[in-house]
């Protein structure tokens, strides 16, 4: 029998921001299939114009509730390339440190707050409280310890505070990392158990061949500035950012769309390991291995995956930090930072992918153009490419019904971890 | 949850969210080391970013984000409709916050600086109120979990919370911060809403005015003081301008 299926998701849950699934089969032949982004623009490039120096990084981690420290530091990083500053090494620890904590507490959210509860078949996170009180306990620590990180480095978890021009405001006290770090070495326990939940969870069988891009790491796994690199082989300056982007403006999407040397590509905590994958801690390493993970991995439903090894990696690297902050003692964390007229592009590995803000200032240091291309956006035409891979795939397996389908639509949007709101900015 | 053997009500909440960054409505699964006595307090129904539930019979919503688009003005009257008490949560929902710097322009312009020749969808930024009646306004960007868990308590027992009138220059007394506007930042501690327990000048950085003016606030001896120390109108106006909680200061 030739299958005919329907997916209408309006507004899907469980991810940041507001989009739209729509799929049609008819006599088993996909129609339609479309990832449509209805979120309401807010037009943060145009308000950055003529605003100061200082005030930009506190205004663009605004455009993410979730990523706003990684917003923070790329605009920082983009005004402190225009204008010549160099920031001291302290600063740079710190700054990276402040980076792991958001990653912990954003990759945590994601994956036990907002994407496990598909594979134990719940709504939400809320009726575990009763049914598995010991994985709320898990997920209740693991986000507490990286909010605490943000709240000690950055002054906040949710738009930092600390983060500045120059460097990093207020250096954490020696009571205050010591703590960090007592936490971060229990933590690893609780990290052991989330492995083990999640290895227990079926991943759905689908790949599809995709471009990877990410930042190229030399020594160390790649978190702020650096190299561009794509899995397909193209390499350009962070300041080339436009030409691993191409960004284009669709009809039905306020996000925009990108792509490279294919239709569309993909960044995130899957492209940075596929890119990367060297670059890990060993023990990361071991629980990719684990987890069924080798580079290169094509199968978007392992990003999931990929977030949990990079969990545990950003945990051994932020007891490294500590330890290096330890040792350091008390040198400066900031420097003063003079305007001049000049440009700067500023690229940082947020959770969900590479991020890039670029400003031209005028000699004042005010901004006279800004440009901000955000991971989302980024993945939004290969997401929307995937579902019609999917659901040509899964539309042909026996007894695939209306609601299969678009469970696995929901979850496959879900593994990229979507920020919608950023995509739109 | 009892207290004193009293079993309290146990509100349906929903949570909506319209133009922002959805940092609010996160904040209120932080404070993790009290969340689960915290999700036990209410009983949430509907809440998209964080479950698949998605109820229509609701007594209490907690609104994030500003309006900008005619089809957010349908979606929030359908919600004032059917909830008993309707919070705007953070300051967008409170005062447009940084979206409302997007009125400063033309809109057209905007559209083709951004979009080029495919323009999108865009109306003035306005809050919450300026379309609906709110019943209760949480300010913040992002708003303070702790407070939002005083309100809640309030709510269940249905107690009427009252803002502190005091200042956020206060909160900063009370823990021991030193003055950053002493120290040559501005800062608009003096004159912004206390409740937030000043987590920014702690941080190093002067008050940027979040959560609006304060009850008691005395503008013009601010402007006198800021003017004294040496700032400009210029920024003193960007600041006051930022998050949209002083519109209409003199």
């Amino acid at each position: 029998m030739r299958i005919s299926l329907n997916v209408d998701v309006h507004h899907l849950t469980r991810v940041e921001g507001h989009g739209n699934i729509v799929v049609r089969v008819e006599n088993g032949e996909v129609k339609t299939a479309r990832w449509d982004i209805v979120e309401t623009p807010r037009y943060f490039e145009v308000m950055l114009k003529g605003k100061h120096f200082t005030s930009a990084g506190i205004l663009t981690a605004r455009i993410c509730g979730i990523c706003s420290i990684g917003h923070c530091l790329a605009s920082l990083r983009a005004t402190e390339n225009a204008f010549g500053a160099k920031i001291p090494p302290a600063a740079e620890r710190l700054r990276l440190l402040a980076k792991h904590g958001e990653t912990l507490q954003s990759h945590w959210l994601h994956l036990l707050f907002l994407a496990a509860p598909d594979f134990l078949g719940l709504p939400s996170v809320i009726p575990l409280i009763e049914a598995r009180p010991e994985v709320v306990g898990i997920a209740a620590r693991l986000k507490g310890l990286a909010n605490r990180i943000c709240e000690v480095v950055a002054g906040r978890a949710t738009h930092p505070v600390s983060l500045q021009p120059g460097g990093v405001a207020r250096r954490p006290r020696k009571d205050e990392l010591l703590q960090l770090r007592d936490a971060l070495q229990r933590s690893l326990q609780d990290i052991g158990a989330a492995a083990e939940l999640f290895r227990t969870f079926p991943i759905p069988d689908f790949a599809r061949e995709t471009e990877f891009v990410s930042l190229a790491g030399r020594d160390e796994y790649p978190w702020i500035g650096g190299d561009l690199v794509s899995s397909d082989g193209v390499r350009r300056p962070e300041a080339g950012y436009r030409e691993m982007t191409n960004e284009w403006v669709d009809e039905n999407n306020t996000s925009k769309w990108c792509k490279l040397s294919r239709e569309s590509f993909a960044v995130g905590a899957l492209a940075r390991l596929n890119n990367n994958f060297n670059l890990l801690h060993p023990e990361a390493r071991k629980m990719a291995a684990a987890l069924g993970l080798q580079p290169v991995c094509h199968n978007p439903f392992l990003n999931n995956a990929a977030q949990l090894v990079e969990c545990l990696h950003v945990t051994h690297d932020s007891l490294r930090l500590i330890d290096e902050l330890l040792r350091d003692g008390e040198g400066p964390t900031r420097v003063e930072v003079k305007p001049r007229a000049g440009e700067g592009v500023g690229a940082v590995e947020v959770p969900r992918g590479i991020l890039y803000h670029h400003y031209v200032y005028d000699r004042d240091g005010r901004v006279t153009r800004a440009n901000c291309v955000i991971p989302t956006t980024q993945n939004n035409r290969n997401i929307h490419l995937d579902l019609r891979a999917l659901a040509e795939k899964f539309s042909a397996q026996p007894g695939m019904t209306d609601e299969k389908l678009e469970l696995l639509c929901s979850m496959l949007v879900r593994a990229y971890d979507p920020c919608i709101s950023c995509s739109v900015h | 949850m009892r207290y004193l053997g009293i079993e309290p009500a146990r509100p349906r909440v929903a949570v909506f969210d319209f133009t922002g960054c959805e940092g609010c409505q996160l904040q209120l699964l932080n404070r993790e080391e009290n969340l689960v006595d915290f999700l036990k307090l209410v009983d949430i129904v509907n809440c998209r970013e964080a479950s698949s539930d998605a109820s229509d019979c609701y007594d209490v919503a907690f609104v994030d984000g500003a309006i900008s688009r005619a089809d957010e003005v349908v979606r929030l009257k359908a919600v004032r409709e059917k909830a008993a008490v309707l919070v705007a949560l953070g300051s967008c929902a409170c005062f447009g916050g940084v979206n409302r710097l997007k009125n400063a322009c033309s809109l057209p312009e905007a559209n083709r600086e951004v979009y080029g020749d495919k323009p999108k969808e865009t109306e003035p930024v306005r809050s919450v109120g300026e379309v609906v009646r709110v019943d209760l306004a949480v300010p913040g960007c992002p708003v303070d979990k702790a407070e939002v868990e005083r309100i809640v308590q309030h709510l269940i027992w249905d107690v009427p919370f009252a803002f502190p009138a005091y200042p956020v220059c206060l909160e900063c007394k009370q823990r021991y911060t030193p003055c950053l506007f002493q120290k040559g930042q501005l800062c608009l501690g003096p004159i912004t809403a206390g409740g937030c327990n000043a987590p920014c000048p702690a941080g190093g950085l002067g008050c940027w005015g979040c959560r609006g003016r304060s009850a008691d606030c005395n503008m013009d001896e601010f402007w006198a003081l800021a003017r004294e120390k040496g700032f400009g109108e210029a920024e003193i106006r960007e600041r006051l301008g930022f998050f949209g909680g002083f519109e209409g200061a003199p």
